[in-house]
């Protein structure tokens, strides 16, 4: 998609959210012809909003944004190929990950993309701009913007220090301020996923967290787990 | 911004936060916020007056010195459509600033490993 809008003026600017740092990025980083940057600070969360990934931002030749952040899958991810009633998957992955898996399989075909209407979008972007319904005005790229009450600015300020404490090798001291960013922002996706992946990169239960992706997922509902995408515009 | 003093230089606020305090008050962008005389002393920023004063929090770990203070509140995530001095490392470690691409059209996409 990248090499095929380029030569129209587009550029895509990866931004791996990851507190781990660009090792734990690079593997799928590493590459590609366009710029990939290391967010550890999960600075798209404080400036533009962002709660999942992946989100998309559209910023204009003049640096305005005319899209705020929504969900931005580029293609349908493809189904799982794995056999669960295989016996040598079964031998080779054992019991408890097959069981997980039978769970986590269908919750995942729950989810709510639409990769087509959202690519279909940016290339009509791409090749007409300002004329492009889908550059959204400015008026409505802020009413969509995500609302900031003082707990989510303070979930960010909580998310920032166990992040500083993680960095610089105080693990065990970040953990009380992941949860905290975690109490004061219960649906930002990104903040949980983190934290959880410091301590266990299955994003399994733990004796640090009172919560765990599956568990989470299931409480939350999978069809929620992705907010609707929107792309006409309202105004 | 994480920080272990609460007196900050105006540059290092500036930096961090996008506002630059002067003795009309915090300005950035085109918006300026007054500011009660005490918060700006010799370059140095008052923490707690600047963030009371801009609807920002700042949280405090007593246990290792440190302040956080957080971005602003009570509106929305974003309080302007142009985009901010966005400059994060790339995966060598070289920084790059999302300015750098004015004049295309950019895609932002979040990811992450985990």
């Amino acid at each position: 998609m990248r090499t095929e809008l380029a030569p129209q003026g587009f550029e895509l600017l990866s931004v791996a959210m990851d507190s781990a740092g660009a090792d734990a990025a690079r593997p799928f980083g590493e590459g590609f012809d366009f710029p990939v940057v290391v967010d550890s600070g999960h600075l798209l969360g404080e400036l533009f909003g962002v709660i999942n990934v992946p989100s998309g931002i559209w910023v204009d030749e003049d640096g305005v944004v005319v899209r705020p952040p929504e969900t931005a899958y580029p293609a349908r991810p493809a189904p799982s190929k794995i056999d669960l009633d295989d016996p040598t998957v079964q031998a080779k992955l054992g019991e408890a990950a097959i069981a997980r898996l039978r769970v986590v399989i269908p919750e995942l075909a729950k989810m709510q993309i639409d990769p087509d209407s959202y690519v279909d979008a940016l290339r009509d972007w791409v090749t007409h701009g300002a004329a492009s319904r889908f550059a959204l005005s400015a008026d409505e790229v802020l009413e969509r913007s995500r609302p900031r009450p003082p707990e989510q600015a303070q979930a960010a300020a909580a998310f920032a220090l166990g992040e500083h404490l993680h960095r610089s090798g105080r693990s065990a001291a970040a953990v009380r301020w992941f949860r905290e960013s975690h109490r004061l922002q219960p649906d930002n996706w990104t903040y949980r996923r983190q934290a959880w992946t410091l301590v266990d990169p299955k994003q399994g239960p733990t004796e640090q967290y009172d919560s765990d992706w599956l568990t989470d997922v299931l409480r939350e509902g999978a069809e929620n787990y992705y907010e609707p995408l929107e792309m006409e515009p309202r105004l | 911004m994480i920080t272990d003093t609460l007196q900050v230089p105006v540059d290092v606020l500036s930096r961090e936060t996008g506002w630059r305090v002067k003795p009309v008050g915090a300005c950035r962008d085109d918006v300026c916020v007054p500011l009660p005389e005490a918060t700006l002393t010799d370059d140095l920023v008052d923490l707690p007056s600047f963030a009371d004063r801009l609807g920002m929090p700042l949280l405090h770990d007593d246990e290792h010195g440190l302040w956080s203070l957080g971005p602003q509140s009570g509106g929305k995530a974003m309080t302007t459509v142009q985009a901010p001095d966005l400059v994060l490392p790339t995966l060598s470690g070289e920084p790059f600033a999302l300015s750098s691409l004015r004049g295309r059209k950019v895609l932002i996409v979040s990811w992450a490993s985990w």
